[in-house]
């Protein structure tokens, strides 16, 4: 199983200088993702998601921000310690990014065949004109009608879903081992949103690349997801296969997040589950468990310490205080 | 005051905006129709769900009906009244009666004045125009009463806007929209900026305060999940028109318009199992661009059912079984 692991993430820490303190969005990150597996991150806003997989990048803004701690292993090397000429063969090309908005994600001053011409001559060695044919091979795959012609328009000439055909289109162009997706389907319409994660689904499972999938809609880690890490307050609380998370959450956020959402299966019922309280503020944050003030199963030890990861086996791990002790 | 009145009762709704530089002479030429014809009503406690994607017309609906646009034809009758026609000073005092909250906590509160103020806002201009008589200190304890009531505590009422978490600034807008006692509460994507532990919280608020004072909502969502919970009934809209509309668990059981049905099967549900069974019905294309008025069915560049007739014939919401109308030939006839 082990050898089949492409990034192995270790403890990550990524910390940011501010004014008022440190902000500790991702405190202690660990992860493995195997080869043409679709891992999710989920969490709520401010949880640390984005942060954590554009430390894997090795992309934080220094300052005010750092990657403090930790190992990120792609294929046995560590891309923090890597430097940034070796860097810049991997990004874009072995590990490539998808983000939320495909409005301020393309250059709006440069024709589609411009963007992406320019990342397969860098990465792939060919010649122009090979390039593009590439880049339209690509762009018919993510299914837009007329690539020969539409290739040489600007992206404000496509809609919103077209958009981001574009930009799976160009995320796949270098057939990277990982594709991180940022949201990628959240500023789309619901049928907007089935076409693309549709489109998602087919052509990785076609070109076997592994996807970390980050997102605040369990819907769609549901739908798309092998494996899934709950994040909260710059942690990850719940790591597993989806189908074991969410046939029985074990940490009292996953359970509170998983109840709390509206279901369209499900008659209305009187109340939704909520959970009560606001997400902590990350500035200066104690080692306790973030989520004891919103916790109904809270303990003394809650406040004074953060509990280890449980192990399961079969990568399931939670950490909760309620599993520590059981042990 | 009887279980069936009809408070709102919205009839052949248009909004066209112009677009494009005017010439000298003459009027505009080209418009968006943003909302092309649209009717329902809602009765006195029920909750009115609109759904739909962007650029459906769902906020510019809600706008027209509380006439913060001015509708370019129809009717929209409150208690009776047509609003469209009043004349300005009645139009306010008509007004008191229909408040709105709105999607973004951040841009609908004055970053300059304290909760406290935002929230006695409306009761001071309601004073100034002498429609409300109050005095100061009852002021103050009703802005204290609304703040405990939507769940913040009354000693935050001289804090600013900027000092609450995006949940609590809703409640800010939620007790502001309540402090004038309306009957109606025109709720515009009121929990889509928020987190959804947040939004469990603010949509069971929703339905308390519903409860507690016999508030009668139009609610308008974008997330199908949301509106089925809230909703007594349901509204579909979709290029400026409603497509469909039904009491929530029949919609929800038995879609009739392909749009609707395409929706739903599109909208993911939060459980692998189901999700690994279902067969999604895939739309292609996009919304087409509300620019120009169409003589068919709005729907018919996308819908995998239509026939030579939608192409032609816009189909009118009709009555397809009790109490649910839907807008498509598959169920009549064109007249």
């Amino acid at each position: 199983m082990t050898e089949d692991v492409i990034l192995q993430v270790k403890d990550l820490k990524t910390y940011f200088h501010v004014d008022e303190g440190i902000v500790k969005a991702v405190d202690g990150v660990s992860f493995n993702l195997r080869k043409g597996e679709t891992l999710g991150i989920v969490g709520e806003s401010g949880s640390g998601k984005s942060v954590t997989n554009l430390s894997v990048i090795n992309m934080i803004p220094n300052p005010p921000g750092k990657i403090v701690g930790g190992e990120v292993l792609f294929m046995g090397k560590d891309l923090i310690k890597m430097p940034v000429s070796e860097l810049r063969s991997i990004r874009g090309n072995k590990i490539s990014m998808i983000f939320q908005d495909p409005m301020t994600s393309l250059n709006p001053f440069l024709r589609i065949s411009t963007q992406m011409v320019e990342t397969i001559v860098l990465h792939q060695g060919l010649d122009k004109k090979a390039a593009k044919e590439k880049a339209i091979e690509m762009l018919k795959l993510a299914g837009i009608p007329a690539p020969e012609k539409r290739i040489d328009q600007y992206p404000h000439q496509f809609s919103g879903g077209m958009r981001q055909r574009v930009m799976i289109a160009m995320g796949l162009s270098c057939n990277p081992e990982i594709l991180i997706a940022d949201e990628p389907t959240s500023a789309l319409d619901v049928t907007i949103q089935a076409q693309i994660l549709d489109l998602m689904k087919d052509l990785t499972a076609r070109l076997g690349t592994a996807v970390i999938l980050i997102t605040h809609s369990l819907g769609v880690v549901a739908g798309m997801c092998d494996t899934l890490c709950v994040m909260y307050a710059g942690r990850v609380v719940e790591r597993g296969l989806t189908s074991e998370i969410f046939a029985e959450p074990k940490h009292p956020y996953t359970q509170g997040l998983i109840k709390s959402v509206p279901r369209l299966d499900q008659a209305s019922g009187d109340r939704l589950n909520s959970i009560r309280g606001q997400p902590p503020n990350v500035i200066d944050l104690p080692d306790c468990c973030p989520f004891y003030p919103r916790c109904d199963k809270a303990m003394d030890i809650c406040k004074r310490k953060y509990p280890a990861a449980t192990e399961y086996g079969n990568g399931r791990a939670v950490s909760c205080w309620l599993y520590t002790e059981a042990k | 005051m009887t279980e069936n009145e009809v408070l709102l009762d919205v009839k052949d709704l248009k909004m066209h905006f112009p677009i494009g530089s005017k010439s000298m002479i003459g009027p505009h030429k080209n418009f968006i129709y943003a909302v092309d014809g649209v009717d329902f009503k809602i009765k006195k406690g029920e909750t009115l769900g609109l759904v739909g994607e962007s650029g459906c017309g769902k906020s510019t609906t809600a706008r027209a009906v509380a006439q913060l646009y001015k509708p370019t034809a129809g009717e929209v009758i409150l208690k009776g009244k047509d609003l469209t026609k009043l004349k300005a000073n009645d139009l306010i005092a008509a007004r008191k009666n229909m408040q709105m909250v709105f999607q973004d906590p951040y841009a609908s509160l004055n970053p300059r004045m304290t909760s406290g103020d935002i929230i006695a806002e409306p009761m001071r201009i309601y004073q100034m125009k002498g429609i409300l008589q109050m005095t100061k200190k009852e002021m103050d304890e009703r802005v204290e009463q609304l703040m405990e009531r939507v769940g913040l505590s009354r000693f935050f009422r001289n804090r600013y806007p900027h000092e609450f978490s995006g949940g609590q600034r809703q409640r800010i807008g939620i007790a502001r929209a309540l402090a004038l006692r309306p009957e109606l509460v025109l709720c515009d994507e009121p929990v889509s900026a928020l987190d959804v532990s947040i939004q469990a919280q603010i949509l069971n608020l929703f339905k308390d305060l519903q409860d507690e004072f016999g508030l009668t909502y139009l609610f308008i969502a974008h997330d199908l999940a949301v509106i089925q919970y809230i909703s007594t009934r349901v509204a579909v809209m979709y290029l400026g028109t409603v497509a469909e509309i039904s009491g929530s668990a029949e919609l929800y059981k038995k879609p009739l318009h392909p749009y609707t049905q395409a929706l739903l099967s599109a909208a993911p549900i939060p459980d692998p199992k189901i999700e690994k069974e279902r067969k999604r019905i895939i739309l292609t294309g996009d919304v087409p661009s509300p620019d120009k008025q169409r003589p068919g069915c709005p729907f018919y560049d996308r819908c995998w059912k239509h026939m030579d007739k939608c192409k032609d014939h816009k189909p009118r919401l009709r009555e397809a079984a009790p109490g649910h109308e839907v807008a498509c030939f598959l169920y009549h006839d064109p007249d």
